[in-house]
């Protein structure tokens, strides 16, 4: 396929963001992509899906963001031989994503160099995949360890720490594996899973408003991000458009949800330098959010409060001015805080130079997110190719090329200071209109669509598939942990072990999320 | 550092009175002898494990520590290890894949132990009973004593579990 075939047979996508598609021959495919990543495309995600009813196939679905916007291919696949060429060459991000696509629908990337399990532990075996339409889960099944082939580092003096699955704070499961000497972190490797509940098998043929109850919970501290995904996945697919209060409702909860896991996470970082003023300090203002949330919209997170067509909660006026003086207040204690913190020489000392991500390094990793601009990624969903009232929004990104956990704590504040600045300019725009919804029950048959918002940690995408009577047959969350979990086995190296929590913390990034 | 000072003074005392204890939260009666939850005397030291939640359950649980509910002011407080807890805190729907490290944890806890599940699906499995990769709710693995519902409960409720929990039943004195 020559460059000028390939530009005329993109197809646009009906969608709230600029979106084409393209279905290719998996022979096609490392060409096709070798020309995107030149181009400086990224890779967003990667899944699989069974189409064998339908016409004996599988498809390979790959989401990219292009200069010119959003562009999913999809690539059929024989049954009986679901092969494709191995992509984590050109995206060092479709490592995992791919053994991910092969433990739970067996689709399989040829001659990858990593080809060990990722989210299959012992809950169902090898030859079995929980994705595709004919699996028969198996209730006897074990769920005892598996022997997962560590990478070791040799050499005298190294030695191995194991951490986890279940951790010494209040965190999500994971394990960590650290070759270290003395207490120089050699290497570190991950191995996740542990949180895997199923969540895109119990998607498959719920109605609507069931699935979005999933989709919020598929990570809970984004529980925003990922509802409102998963309706403009569905509502792109339906082609229609909520109404306009509706839209600036649902970025006023982004916004808040975003504020709030700031508020959280810096108050942590203080906590872990031994500064735990800090903690306490962030914690009340999140508090104070979190209950205002609760009193306003009817639930502290603001989960199901986004629903496929609009939203369900409206803001009174008597909330409008709850909201404005909890802006000042959150505005005049964060800058307080911010200058307690810069000038804390302990603090500082601990942020600056801790887990550094150089920029290079980041772009070539594929980087996303909030962890990302701290890395000069200069790349936010809600500053390019924006939804909805974003683009009405003209969102201030914030970026730094330090890459340390100082950079992530800085661009924290200043994505507080935004949200709080986006905050007011919604309420402004909160003007007329009454309609919360245009109610949407069902889809119409063999479609796909996805959404894709910046979620406080980064690009939160869902994609929706719907079979011949317009049930949901694929869906497919996407996690920006995906993209800098791998980043965060960097940023540790030559770190000391005991600067791990605060690196980490610095990232926050999700489990349950990635695990599915 | 003067700074740092006026802030704390601004702040002042947030902490609120914690709620009193609610029986209907009881599953297990009897598990522990009278005397043995008098011998905790109102403190206590708490291990979390999150077998399976989508992580909001948690962010309630940190929520516990901030001054509104001020729970080591309680005398309660959240270790690092098992062998230094008197209290197993699960929430989640237990996966598959958690299964062996819930089961561990619960016992490398000294006896006698308590166990409280936070949450809709570690209380009755929630959302997430019909999966291929989960286990269901927290009592099919582990005997539990007080379960506190909710999607999230929110802090004051968990801290009513906790306080719970630690209290004699009326029926023992």
């Amino acid at each position: 396929m020559t460059h000028a075939q390939f530009l005329a047979s993109l197809t646009p996508l009906t969608s709230a963001i600029p979106a084409q598609q393209i279905t290719l021959q998996p022979i096609d495919l490392i060409d096709v992509c070798k020309i995107l990543s030149e181009g400086g495309s990224r890779l967003i995600s990667l899944w699989g899906s069974d189409e064998r009813v339908l016409n004996n196939r599988f498809q390979l679905h790959v989401l990219l963001m292009t200069e010119a916007g959003y562009l999913c291919l999809h690539v059929p696949l024989d049954a009986s031989k679901p092969h494709y060429p191995d992509l984590s060459g050109l995206f060092p991000v479709a490592n995992r994503l791919q053994r991910a696509a092969f433990d739970l629908m067996g689709i399989q990337a040829q001659n990858a160099p990593d080809q060990r399990q990722w989210l299959r532990h012992g809950a169902w075996q090898t030859e079995q995949f929980p994705l595709r339409k004919d699996f028969i889960a198996n209730p006897v099944s074990t769920s005892e360890m598996d022997d997962y082939p560590f990478v070791s580092v040799a050499g005298q003096g190294v030695h191995e720490i194991p951490v986890g699955p279940v951790h010494a704070g209040i965190i999500e499961p994971g394990h960590f594996r650290f070759s270290i000497v003395g207490e120089k972190v050699l290497k570190l490797e991950e191995r996740f899973g542990y949180m895997h509940r199923g969540i895109e098998k119990l998607f498959e043929n719920k109605n609507l408003e069931n699935a979005n109850q999933f989709a919020g919970r598929v990570s809970g501290d984004s529980s925003i991000a990922y509802s409102w995904a998963f309706c403009m996945a569905t509502e792109n697919i339906a082609k229609i458009t909520p109404p306009d209060r509706a839209l600036w409702l649902r970025a006023l909860f982004l916004e808040r949800e975003r504020l709030a896991n700031h508020l959280g996470d810096l108050g942590y970082l203080g906590n872990d330098v031994a500064f735990s003023f800090g903690f306490n300090q962030f914690w009340i203002l999140k508090e104070q959010l979190l209950r205002n949330n609760a009193s306003l919209f009817g639930h502290r997170y603001l989960m199901d409060r986004i629903i496929p067509g609009g939203v369900k909660v409206d803001l009174t006026l008597d909330g409008k001015q709850i909201i404005e003086e909890e802006s000042l207040m959150l505005e005049q204690n964060v800058a307080t805080l911010r200058s307690i913190y810069e000038e804390h020489a302990g603090v500082q000392d601990r942020f600056i130079g801790a887990g550094k991500v150089e920029p290079p390094l980041a772009a070539k990793l594929g980087m996303c997110g909030l962890a990302g601009r701290a890395s000069a990624q200069a790349w936010d969903a809600r500053v390019h190719f924006s939804c909805a009232p974003y683009d009405k929004l003209d969102v201030k990104m914030a970026t730094y090329r330090n890459g340390d956990v100082a950079a992530r704590v800085i661009v924290r504040f200043d994505e507080i200071v935004e949200s709080l600045r986006l905050q007011r300019k919604i309420l402004v725009n909160l003007i007329g209109g009454s309609e919360l919804a245009h109610p949407l029950n069902a889809l119409p048959a063999n479609e796909f669509g996805f959404g894709l918002v910046e979620g406080w940690r980064g690009e939160v995408m869902v994609a929706v598939h719907t079979d011949e009577h317009g049930q949901l047959a694929r869906v497919h969350p996407h996690d920006p942990s995906w993209q800098n979990w791998p980043i965060l086995e960097h940023a540790i190296m030559g770190n000391i072990v005991p600067d791990f929590p605060l690196i980490n913390k610095s990232f926050n990034l999700s489990y349950a999320g990635p695990d599915l | 550092m003067y700074q740092t000072l006026k802030q704390i003074l601004n702040t002042g005392i947030r902490t609120e009175t914690p709620p009193g204890v609610d029986e209907s939260l009881r599953t297990e009666t009897d598990r522990l002898q009278h005397e043995i939850l008098a011998a905790f005397g109102g403190a206590l030291a708490i291990r979390m494990v999150d077998a399976g939640s989508c992580n909001t359950c948690e962010q309630e649980v940190h929520a516990l520590n901030n001054p509104y509910y001020n729970l080591e002011g309680l005398g309660i407080k959240f270790v690092a290890s098992p062998r230094h807890a008197d209290l197993l805190m699960v929430t989640g729907n237990v996966t598959r894949h958690m299964l062996t490290g819930l089961k561990r944890t619960y016992d490398a806890i000294p006896a006698p132990k308590l166990v409280i599940a936070i949450g809709d699906c570690a209380c009755s499995g929630g959302l997430f009973n019909d999966s291929y990769a989960c286990c269901g709710k927290v009592s099919n693995i582990i005997p539990v004593d007080v379960v506190v519902s909710g999607c999230p409960p929110t802090p004051t409720a968990i801290l009513q579990g906790i306080l719970t929990v630690i209290s004699t039943k009326p029926t023992a004195k």
